[in-house]
């Protein structure tokens, strides 16, 4: 078994009382210029103290020459901008002003070759001895949103949420942070690993399993050097919350027994896959996959059975929603419940589908969407609510409204209310959903072909987001369901 | 992680299986073609013939296995045969009398070591089609009965354990004890490297191992 996270060493990383940047630079190229930048400029509210052995000031802000020279007990996190070599005597003097955690973007470690493998190894052992958590070396930085923390050296600074992020590789921090950004499902702390020297993706998951800001947590990772121990500890985590894994590069095979048959059909992929299996860790396949699966997280309730639900104004998109459900291994598109179709034949003219997908065909009046919406998301046998042509009537009125006959002919009155209805179609998915305890997904091509769309615009100004495709809202359905039973099935739910 | 290790005969792999709770086919180790006649009207025609001994892996590919032999004759001359086929490296050898277990289906199971999580269980789907297919599923020691059960979910064709031409399905319970005995036998025994069920015959909807090998770590 693995020791309990120290959650304090991981507080005075992602909430420092004050931050000292090492390193800092005036020249706006240098990642030490950077770092101070991005640290100052997203409203982290604790003191900043820039060093830099010329001394002077750097935007604005007079510089330390040395860490001595800063106040003792002011700074909990020393972000490290200088080479390899002044790293001892500099976190010793860190140490000694009260700094419980390092985070070391230097690069020059494990990734080039013995003598930096060296360095990186008495680094860590260095920050062992001195009680320093130690994240990096070679990363690119840490995000944490609740305090307003933009300590990194890429972009962009991610909206608040509920997702936190652990990534082998700084590229794809960056890449779900911008996802967050686009999204607007944002993020509680984000870690680029870097080398981890001594801090490992799993221990971030340890320490975001039990942090009250998270939600749910999404790592990237590339090679393991102790499967065993990431599998317990994620496992353990994922008891606790759900975990998304994007995993790249698939290691070489490594030795095999030649007798064995076993041996000779084990891939590296399939074990890892089944290794999440065993863990409660969410897989996804793509990088977008992955960001949209902990979004889905975030912000949806996990289906408590695998029946869903589809409701659409969209002719052919009910049907194509249909069929990826019924292909689903986990999903199911059960008939439509005989009271349900009642209820629905009582509020819709006979032309409705009558059946699941239910196609309203067209036939709905100001209020029968969301009338239908609400019959369904409360019905006991319905578990999940796939919502099918939100913004259609927006896009209509954009058309229009973009149209030389404008506002005339009672144009400008049909447009408020084509505009209206998506947004209440809108509030009505989130709000049905938080009633019901249920998840009702929006999807809709017009997530990415008119994000202005009020339907769309009104799903991120409560929290929630549309799916760009119903291929896509399944495929998240799919993680969710799959984590509920997980959990279910061994007591964990 | 470079070790040396070894096999055990399939008799002894077997009976490593069976006290772990696999079911295997009904057999009998014996030293001539006499007795080998005898074990077969015992277990019953039709039977298998088999040359047994720690050192040999490979028995189909050198013809080491007689099968569907039908009467007592057949099986002296078989036992004869393979006695004869023996090399000096093979060393200590005796024959293995076994029941043909019929069924048209055939699953695989086993143990791998995996440089990276260690040692894990697999079950997959086995037959002519197993590389092909290469439909695989793994956990990594120790297996729960909840992992087991979720394992057979997994394989991408996992129809193919429902009822199948005048067959019933595949107990999954059964077929769950397999793939815990598996992840024990590992469990209880630090030294097991790979395990080798194939195949893992479906007779009657029950998994009956019917070759098995077992590779051994030497210190």
């Amino acid at each position: 078994m693995t020791a309990p996270v120290d959650v304090e060493r991981f507080r005075a990383l992602f909430e420092p009382k004050g931050i000292i940047v090492a390193g800092a630079s005036s020249h706006p190229g240098k990642f030490g210029f950077v770092a101070a930048h991005n640290i100052l400029a997203h409203g982290y509210a604790g003191d900043v103290f820039l060093t830099n052995r010329e001394g002077g000031t750097i935007l604005d802000r007079q510089t330390y020459r040395s860490i001595d020279d800063v106040p003792a007990g002011a700074a909990e996190l020393v972000f490290v901008c200088t080479p390899p070599a002044t790293l001892p005597e500099m976190l010793r003097a860190c140490a000694a002003k009260g700094v419980k955690a390092a985070f070391v973007s230097s690069a020059g470690f494990g990734e080039a070759g013995e003598d930096g493998l060296r360095a990186e190894r008495a680094l860590a052992a260095l920050c062992d001895e001195l009680g320093i958590l130690l994240a990096g070396p070679n990363g690119q930085g840490i995000i944490s949103t609740p305090v307003g923390l933009c300590a990194q050296i890429i972009a962009p600074y991610p909206p608040a949420g509920r997702i936190a992020v652990a990534s082998q590789s700084g590229g794809f921090v960056q890449a779900f942070l911008n996802y967050a950004r686009s999204t607007g499902v944002g993020v509680s702390r984000a870690v680029s690993a870097g080398n981890s020297a001594s801090t490992t993706v799993a221990d971030y998951l340890e320490y975001f399993a039990v942090d009250p800001a998270t939600d749910v947590s999404l790592i990237y990772v590339e090679g393991l050097t102790d499967g065993r121990v990431f599998f317990e500890k994620a496992r353990a985590a994922a008891a606790l919350k759900p975990i998304v894994v994007l995993k790249g590069g698939v290691t070489a095979g490594g030795q095999r027994a030649a007798a064995s048959h076993t041996g000779a059909l084990a891939s590296d992929d399939k074990v890892f896959d089944g290794m999440c299996r065993q863990a409660g860790l969410s897989r996804a396949r793509t990088v977008e996959e992955a960001f949209e699966v902990a979004a889905s997280f975030a912000v949806h309730p996990q289906p408590r059975g695998p029946r869903v639900f589809v409701l659409t104004t969209a002719g052919g998109w009910g049907v194509v929603t249909a069929d990826r459900i019924s292909q689903s291994r986990d999903l199911e598109l059960p008939p439509l419940p005989d009271d349900l179709r009642a209820a629905f034949d009582a509020k819709l003219p006979p032309r409705w589908s009558r059946n699941n997908p239910a196609d309203l065909a067209g036939s709905e009046t100001r209020d029968t969407v969301i009338e239908c919406l609400e019959l369904a998301v409360a019905h006991p046998d319905v578990d999940a609510v796939v919502l099918l042509g939100v913004g259609i009537q927006s896009n209509l009125g954009d058309l229009e409204r973009r149209g030389p006959f404008y506002p005339g002919h009672g144009l400008e009155r049909i447009v408020d209310y084509h505009e209206r209805q998506d947004t209440r179609y809108a509030t009505a998915a989130v709000e049905l959903s938080r009633t019901y305890g249920k998840p009702v997904l929006v999807a809709s091509e017009l997530a990415d072909a008119q994000p202005t769309n009020s339907g769309i615009v009104k799903l991120k100004e409560l929290g929630s987001f549309a799916y760009a495709s119903s291929h896509q809202a399944a495929t998240a359905l799919e993680h969710l369901y799959r984590y509920r039973r997980y959990r279910e099935r061994r007591g964990l739910a | 992680m470079a070790f040396t290790t070894r096999t055990l005969s399939e008799y002894d792999s077997k009976r490593r299986l069976a006290a772990s709770g696999i079911p295997v086919a009904e057999e009998r180790l014996c030293a001539g073609p006499e007795e080998a006649r005898s074990a077969a009207v015992e277990i019953g025609f039709p039977v298998a013939v088999k040359l047994c001994g720690d050192a040999i892996a490979h028995k189909t590919e050198r013809g080491l296995v007689r099968l569907g032999l039908r009467d007592e004759t057949a099986v002296h001359t078989a036992a004869a045969e393979l006695l004869a086929a023996a090399r000096p490296e093979d060393g200590s050898v005796s024959l293995l009398v076994a029941r043909m277990v019929s069924g048209k289906r055939e699953l695989i199971a086993g143990c791998a070591t995996d440089p990276t999580f260690g040692r894990c269980v697999m079950l997959g789907i086995g037959g002519i089609f197993a590389e092909i297919l290469a439909d695989v599923v793994f956990r990594l020691v120790p297996v729960t009965r909840i992992d087991a059960l979720e394992m057979l979910d997994e394989l991408a064709h996992r129809d193919w354990l429902g009822p199948f031409r005048g067959e019933p399905a595949v107990d999954r319970e059964r077929l769950a004890d397999v793939i815990v005995g598996l992840s024990v036998l590992a469990e209880q025994d630090a030294r097991v490297r790979s395990i080798d069920v194939n195949p893992l015959i479906v007779h009657e909807g029950r998994p009956v191992a019917v070759d098995a090998l077992i590779e051994l770590e030497v210190a």
